[in-house]
């Protein structure tokens, strides 16, 4: 173990945890928006409750974004020293501009979302919470723009051992961004309608039937619907993307190593074992031709080959394979979800059929697993490059750092980490099985008349005692009779 | 000559980190203090006092790091890397802290004690570590070839730890300060009767401090005692003494407002001290602001972004603070 690949071990480690909560605001900030909206136009309670309901699961995320985000605005400096160096003249204006516009936005009006219901009025409040969610989408704006030049760098020049942005519009908008951009945003909001409606749907399999619990199904699945086969479309725009941009990433993807003679076309490899040191991808189950007509949409296209590029010059396929190909499959499954549910409108058998709610239930974390599984493919896609044909990530971590200090604080985060966000994800499930209430902004606080008030983050005080649960229990079952089922 | 693209840039940078100190400070004096508060209602109304704020202030300690990168990328990455243990530690307590505020109101009642303490231990540690990457700052740091030439401990001094619980009593007094203006009651009294030693320790600390920073640094001291710095400074050490006083008047009358405002024009004093300790210098002891510097380039197109942006920020931050004006009570709950 050097202290580059320990480096690069805590870099993987911290983002992975940070990438999740991120995705999740993104997604639940413009949900909270839209029932915001709804209920403001419509005036039924039913969207009021789910606001209240899941600001609290958004109030944990965000939490958790904030604190794993900050390390992150560090780590480039403590861990990357020479990237911050060489490239700082690209990567920090763009970070500063992602802190100016969305950070503060966010955390400005964040205060008055979760707790000024009451302190301003509700034209002002809404605006608060589309505030909220406006900058979540600027700051994935910004962040993208910065790492979408990394793999796709223009508009600078080298001066002297470091970068030199010259065309700011081409330095964002290089050829990657639009492509990297969409991709992202829908997948956070598909994260968002496989949680909400998995959520629903465990719900409803514990028999909790009510309006709320079905309006939660229901808006997730049209989400679903809207945005799963328009994220296969945008990925595969994306792919053709990386293929003129980033051949040795899609060669490695592919696991295909070396060119099929002219007039072939390239099979499909579904499966395989790609192995870097012998230069083959073993066991492959493939469809012939099937790759150059997804890649280059034609009979007989050509893609590049692995071989086409030296050893040292060639990402990790056996690991992209898969990962690629995990993201994908779990895409397909999104997409059947999207239609079964689509199918089943007819006659509301939606809310009743067992296999269905199974099946939603087992994918709600899919979302974020996708997103996890893309994120390494395109990042150890990268791979030799930290900046894509730039900048080596061997040369760009810090080169005074011990394997020791390095070991150490990974160490740390490790173990910092797994108990911080074990314990809030335990805190997100714990409010999410809880389900929304129908009388919460009524209900004055957990504690009773005559007893102190407990103060608390948005409604969001969980049960002090056993009654307090006891009484959800009923609440919820006598909301249920209420609602006929 | 057209515009000093490094010296705005660094003047915007030392107003952020400022403006991260007194209103992180606050906050992270609140967790300092909640080992003397010990009932659990008092506790969640000392929480609540900042939790629709924090949040943005701590936004200020991320536009220091982005702002850094942005137009100073060689100090950025030097800074880091040399101080990379105490600000890892540093950021290891700003997420306890920050995942107190929404975990402690969710746990059980047997939890809440663990979070309450992780409330506290990131406070504290967070507190302390930036304190000791200021004075390790304030000693300078060697570089060779761009590069950060000095070990792994080289951060560890008398003089750093002193300033490291130096800044964890003027957090403490500024989060005392802050709940005399925000509580009433028991709990303000309580609050008041917490300020006034510290108030006495914050003004021996910044004596210590005063007296033994031109002692151990020998360049800072001629900046200090020559002339005609001599007479520009004069003035510092006298509005310390007299701001001091008068923060312990209020602090034994009837002032709500007045001692978190005194408290901050202290803190004020002491950061202005430190920065005419180390212009032009953004890597002590000699790499100047301008040899720093990112290409022109970056900090002309982050510079109309800042300029533009930054007072909408303000306004929007006071705005904030204005919705939330006002005395938290008991069972305060915000709905």
């Amino acid at each position: 173990m050097d202290a580059l690949l320990l480096a690069r071990i805590q870099f993987g480690f911290t983002i992975s945890f940070h990438i999740i909560f991120p995705a999740l605001t993104i997604g639940l900030a413009s949900y909270l928006a839209v029932l915001e909206g709804l209920w403001l136009r419509t005036g039924r309670k039913v969207y009021l409750d789910l606001y209240q309901f899941w600001i609290k699961v958004f109030a944990v995320a965000f939490g958790m974004g904030v604190v794993s985000g900050l390390v992150m605005a560090y780590q480039f400096g403590t861990n990357w020293s020479n990237f911050s160096r060489f490239a700082g003249g690209v990567t920090g204006p763009l970070l500063a501009y992602e802190v100016l516009t969305a950070f503060f936005l966010e955390a400005g009006f964040l205060g008055v979302m979760l707790f000024g219901r009451e302190r301003v009025g509700p034209a002002l409040h809404f605006v608060s919470t589309i505030a909220v969610a406006v900058g979540t989408l600027i700051s994935a704006t910004w962040i993208l723009a910065s790492n979408s030049w990394m793999q796709t760098p223009q508009g600078h020049e080298i001066i002297d051992g470091r970068v030199v942005p010259v065309d700011w519009f081409r330095v964002i908008f290089n050829p990657s961004f639009p492509y990297r951009l969409a991709h992202t945003v829908t997948a956070a909001y598909l994260a968002t309608a496989l949680m909400v409606g998995g959520a629903a749907a465990w719900h409803l399999l514990r028999g909790r039937d009510n309006t709320r619990v079905r309006t939660m199904l229901s808006m997730a699945l049209w989400m679903l619907l809207a945005a799963a086969p328009l994220q296969a479309v945008i990925g595969d725009q994306h792919g053709l993307n990386t293929l003129e941009h980033q051949p040795a990433k899609l060669a490695a993807i592919e696991g295909h190593w070396e060119r099929t003679p002219e007039g072939e076309g390239v099979p499909l490899k579904l499966f395989g074992w790609p192995d870097m040191q012998a230069e083959v991808t073993r066991y492959a189950v493939e469809i012939p031709r099937a790759g150059s007509l997804l890649l280059a949409h034609s009979w007989d296209g050509q893609i590049p080959a692995l071989k086409d590029f030296a050893p040292e010059d060639r990402p990790n396929s056996t690991v992209v394979f898969w990962t690629f190909r995990a993201m994908v499959g779990l895409g397909v499954l999104m997409i059947a979800l999207a239609f079964w549910g689509l199918w089943l409108r007819r006659g509301q058998r939606l809310y009743a059929r067992k296999n269905f709610l199974r099946f939603a239930v087992a994918l709600s974390p899919a979302g974020l697993v996708a997103i996890l599984a893309g994120w390494y493919t395109t990042e150890i896609g990268r791979q030799p490059w930290i900046v894509y044909g730039l900048m080596r990530t061997a040369d760009a971590v810090s080169p005074q750092h011990s394997t020791a200090q390095v070991g150490f604080t990974l160490a740390l985060f490790v173990v910092v980490y797994l108990v911080v966000f074990g314990a809030g994800t335990a805190y997100g499930l714990r409010l999410i099985a809880k389900g929304p209430a129908g009388d919460e902004a009524e209900r004055p606080a957990w504690g009773g008349p005559g007893e102190t008030r407990t103060p608390m983050r948005p409604l969001s005080a969980a049960p002090e005692d056993d009654q307090a649960e006891t009484d959800i229990r009923a609440d919820a079952a006598k909301e249920g009779e209420r609602d006929g089922h | 000559m057209g515009i000093d693209l490094p010296l705005i840039w660094a003047v915007i940078i030392l107003f952020g980190i400022m403006m991260y100190v007194v209103m992180d400070g606050f906050d992270l004096g609140i967790g300092i203090l909640f080992p003397f508060v010990p009932a659990k209602e008092d506790r969640d109304v000392l929480m609540n006092t900042v939790a629709p704020v924090w949040d943005g202030n701590e936004t200020w300690l991320v536009l220091g790091g982005a702002g850094l990168l942005a137009a100073f990328p060689l100090a950025y990455a030097v800074i880091l890397s040399a101080f990379y243990l105490p600000l890892i530690l540093m950021l290891v307590g700003l997420v306890f802290r920050g995942v107190a505020f929404e975990f402690r109101f969710k746990a059980r009642a047997g939890k809440r004690r663990w979070w309450d303490h992780a409330f506290i231990g990131g406070s504290v540690t967070a507190a302390f570590f930036q304190g000791v990457t200021l004075g390790a700052f304030l000693n300078g740091m060697p570089v060779e070839g761009g590069n950060y030439a000095g070990g792994a401990f080289d951060w560890v001094s008398p003089f750093s730890l002193f300033t490291g619980a130096a800044l964890v009593a003027a957090y403490a007094l500024l989060g005392a300060t802050w709940l005399v203006m925000k509580t009433e009651g028991r709990l303000q009294m309580r609050m008041r009767s917490l300020a006034r030693p510290l108030a006495w320790l914050m003004l021996a600390v910044i004596i210590a401090i005063s007296i033994w920073t031109p002692l151990a640094h020998e360049a800072i001291a001629r900046r200090w005692f020559s002339f005609p710095n001599l007479l520009w400074f004069a003035p510092v050490p006298t509005l310390v003494a007299l701001v001091t006083w008068r923060l312990l008047r209020e602090l034994g009358g009837e002032g709500h407002a007045s001692p978190f405002v005194l408290t901050l024009v202290l803190l004020f004093l002491g950061y202005t001290g430190l920065g005419i300790s180390l212009w032009p210098n953004v890597i002590p002891p000699d790499i100047s602001i301008w040899q720093a510097a990112g290409p022109p380039q970056s900090l002309g197109f982050a510079l109309v972004g800042a300029l533009l942006i930054i007072p909408v920020i303000l306004m929007y931050t006071a705005w904030s603070y204005w919705v939330f004006r006002g005395k938290v009570r008991h069972g305060d709950g915000y709905h």
